[in-house]
């Protein structure tokens, strides 16, 4: 029997990237959503219910730390996946972002074909919903 | 003893005024006698002619015991008890003359020691109360010098012309030497010139600026440079001058600071700008001709653009690999800024502590705070951070006391400030990072946000609920341990003389050395140890060590000390009088390495030795090997001793000390007999001049005349 496809909520501000992105993702067989802010990402997490979140740091209306908290501060929300990307890659940040609740932090640039697989490990890791 | 010119004179005087009375009587008689008498008498002196030539001896004989005597007993005795009198008066107050001679000067002697004893007391009661006076000035003297040695930055202060007056501790280590090799410089020393030390165009163009900004009407005008010190060692000097009575310039203040690491950074800085230039370009360019290509021709053939994709895909990889490359090489450069020193989190903390509740009256705890974990910090800064984030959590939310801990992650520590109570959001603490921090009446124009970015450092708030705890995390990048400075080794019953204003005034001698006064002269007395006594035959060098007087004050602290290899084995004998084992030399340097370093050691003075000829023969066998020449003039203790003293037989080292109240501590180590041919020489100065001997070349005028110069070994 065909499960539903798993569902991607990408969020980022710089167009050009979520262009790669979600081409890449749909073509992977992935359900793609796009947020472009934090406000916004946080109302479409709380309709679409994603099972995987891609989310930039430095976003104009709350930053990708502050959406994450929130995120994890929902117990029904604990079994999103958090990849958050950035162009600040200190290990201050790094740290700061694992220590938030993220499951991946990834610096930007980075290779798509890799970041891919890393969600598809992500995800094949996590418990499957109403599988088993 | 010596006999005099005036001796043989007496005798001489003597023995042919008796044969001129005894000639004279025959003579007269000799005229009264008849021919016949005449003649009888001639034969008896012929008969007895050697009994007549004995008696002549005979006579003579007893003519030099009755002078010699005599001048034993009055001449010479008043010639001695008055150089014993001279010891009194010019170099040891408490010595006591003994009488020889005729018993008149029993009486003579007695009345002296009398007069010494009433002298002695008059000079106790006078040093009393100028010892009064000078423990005042010495009372201020030593708050200074306490105030120089708890600087953390290097202090040395230096005349117009350069001579050191005075310096501190910490500039001391940061001009040594550093590593093992032999120094390239002298070292730093009071009235030595600043020169040898710090480049002498840099120092001169400081002064200049100084100058040309005092005519140009400033007041207060400070200059700073860097200056290259041995090992790549890079020091900030700070230049400050001052002014005499008459307001010129008369001297600088230099303060020190090494910089090694700190600029050490900032090159990395500046590499890793360039690196990035340099290897982004090429990528960028070819991506950037791939795409415009693309945009420009949407008709042209497939196989084109697929060849023009994989060229901007390429060189993005190579674009990506070369950016994480540059980061990774230089993460140390970009963790921290110049403001930013090494600190352990604990005392971090207990600074926070105290500024939040003597700000806030809020108390505060730590809880687990680990011993060795240091953190790279602008300290003012973080605890200002630190007390304005308490302060809004007692204002806006309540909170009546925070807690500290602390740990270690990676290559930063975590300091969380812990409280139980409500929790902040994330959103409000967001808003927190970016206002000014206020904290109380006070407000800065830093933010939050301005203070972590300057540590390369994070903060957020996060919170158990269960136990009803919050806090705010703050990661600051770890640092090095930083060894508390060792304080200076207690030097028994004295203090480090790290000054002498008294060189202020002293002027650059440019004439003859031998001119000058020798109480203004610098010397470097000294003291070898050797394997035996024939440099000639092989005997080698295994100990030297030497002091310095500068203005006629012996500095202790300023030694020079160093056990030589002699790669020979040592005489047993010779090891029970200097003490020193063979193995305690295997590893020391061999002679042609310590003589280079002593030789800048005595650069620009002279050198004093008791019984100098022996050390300066072994010295001299070693020039050549060690490439260096000692030019300057030698003085030597015992010919001065015998020049003040010419009627006194014993010149060893250790009765002139006890001649001269010169305490004799550590004997047949090189420095304690430096040390004391040191303190023997500042008396023996006196006696000098006493004598009228005041200059360096009447000095060695006066040794050359002595007898023991004709001493060779």
């Amino acid at each position: 029997m065909e499960t539903a496809k798993r569902k991607v909520l990408i969020v980022d501000d710089e167009p050009n990237i979520v262009t790669a992105l979600e081409f890449l993702l749909e073509r992977r067989g992935y359900a793609v959503r796009v947020a472009t802010n934090g406000e916004e990402a946080l109302a479409l997490v709380e309709s679409y219910r994603p099972d995987v979140m891609l989310l930039d740091v430095m976003m104009p209306k709350r930053s990708g730390y502050e959406v994450c908290q929130k995120v994890r501060e929902r117990p029904d929300m604990q079994h999103v996946k958090v990849v958050m990307l950035s162009a600040k890659g200190r290990e201050a940040e790094v740290n700061k972002g694992l220590s938030l609740g993220a499951d991946l932090y990834i610096t930007k640039p980075f290779s798509t074909q890799e970041l891919v697989e890393r969600i598809d490990a992500l995800l094949g890791a996590a418990a499957k919903p109403g599988g088993a | 003893m010596k006999l005099g010119r005036r001796f043989w004179l007496w005798l001489a005087l003597c023995y042919l005024g008796t044969l001129a009375v005894v000639a004279g009587v025959l003579a007269t008689l000799g005229a009264e006698l008849e021919g016949a008498e005449q003649a009888a008498f001639q034969r008896v002196l012929d008969r007895r002619a050697p009994a007549l030539v004995f008696a002549l001896v005979l006579l003579g004989f007893v003519w030099f015991g009755i002078v010699r005597w005599f001048s034993q007993r009055y001449p010479q005795a008043a010639r001695r008890l008055a150089e014993e009198t001279r010891v009194v008066l010019a170099a040891n107050p408490g010595y006591r003359v003994a009488a020889h001679g005729a018993p008149e000067f029993d009486e003579a002697a007695h009345a002296i020691n009398q007069l010494a004893e009433a002298y002695h007391r008059a000079l106790g009661d006078l040093e009393t109360r100028s010892a009064e006076a000078r423990a005042q000035v010495e009372e201020e003297r030593n708050r200074l010098a306490a105030l120089m040695s708890e600087l953390v930055e290097g202090v040395l202060v230096c005349n117009i012309e350069g001579r050191i007056l005075l310096y501190n501790e910490r500039a001391k280590q940061l001009l040594a030497p550093k590593g093992g090799a032999a120094p390239q410089y002298a070292p730093l020393g009071l009235g030595r010139s600043v020169f040898t030390l710090l480049e002498r165009d840099q120092v001169a163009h400081a002064l200049d600026k100084v100058r040309q900004r005092l005519a140009q009407g400033e007041s207060r005008p400070v200059t700073r440079f860097v200056a290259s010190v041995s090992e790549g060692a890079l020091l900030r000097a700070v230049v400050t001058p001052f002014f005499d009575a008459d307001a010129r310039v008369a001297g600088m203040v230099f303060t020190l600071d090494d910089v090694t690491g700190l600029l050490g950074r900032e090159g990395q800085r500046l590499a890793l700008l360039h690196s990035l230039a340099a290897g982004l370009r090429a990528p960028v360019a070819n991506v950037r001709a791939a795409a415009e290509n693309l945009v420009a021709f949407p008709e042209m053939e497939d196989a084109r653009r697929a060849q023009f994709a994989q060229i901007v895909a390429d060189e993005s990889g190579v674009l990506s690999g070369r950016l994480n490359t540059a980061m990774a090489e230089y993460a140390d450069a970009l963790k921290a800024s110049l403001t930013l020193e090494d600190m352990s989190v604990a005392d971090l903390v207990s600074v926070a502590r105290r500024r939040i509740e003597s700000a806030l009256e809020l108390p505060t705890r730590a809880e687990a705070i680990p011993d060795d974990l240091w953190v790279r910090v602008d300290s003012f800064a973080f605890v200002q951070a630190l007390t304005y984030v308490a302060g809004r959590l007692r204002d806006e939310y309540g909170i009546r006391d925070v807690r500290f801990r602390a740990q270690a992650s990676g290559a930063f520590a975590e300091l969380d400030l812990v409280w139980t109570g409500a929790i902040v959001a994330s959103d409000a603490f967001s808003l927190w990072e970016l206002q000014p921090m206020r904290i109380g009446a006070d407000e800065t124009p830093l933010t939050l946000k301005d203070v972590l970015e300057r540590h390369g450092g994070e903060a957020w708030t996060q919170a158990h609920k269960q136990s009803h705890t919050a806090w705010f995390r703050f990661l600051l990048p770890v640092g090095e341990r930083v060894a508390a400075a060792a304080p200076a080794p207690p030097e028994a019953g004295s203090r480090p003389e790290y000054y002498d204003f008294d060189l202020f005034g002293r002027i650059e001698a440019s004439s003859e050395l031998e001119g000058r006064r020798l109480a203004e002269l610098t010397y470097t007395v000294f003291d070898t140890e050797t394997t035996g006594l024939q440099p000639s035959a092989g005997d080698e060098i295994i100990s030297i060590a030497a002091v310095r007087i500068v203005n006629g004050r012996l500095l202790k602290q300023e030694f020079f000390e160093q056990l030589v290899n002699p790669r020979r084995p040592l005489d047993p004998e010779s090891a029970r009088i200097h003490g020193i084992e063979a193995e305690a030399l295997v590893d020391q340097p061999t002679i042609d390495g310590v003589l280079p370093a002593f030789h800048r050691f005595c650069e620009d003075t002279v050198l004093v030795a008791h019984n100098a000829a022996f050390d300066m023969r072994f010295i001299e066998l070693k020039e050549q090997a060690a490439g260096i020449r000692f030019t300057q003039p030698v003085l030597d203790t015992l010919l001065l001793s015998a020049a003040v003293h010419p009627t006194l037989e014993d010149h060893r080292l250790e009765s002139i000390a006890e001649r001269l109240g010169v305490r004799v501590i550590g004997r047949h180590t090189a420095l304690g007999d430096a040390l004391v041919t040191a303190e023997v020489f500042l008396r023996l100065l006196a006696l000098l001049a006493e004598r009228g001997i005041e200059t360096l070349g009447a000095a060695l005028e006066a040794s050359r005349e002595t007898y023991y110069a004709r001493l060779r070994y």
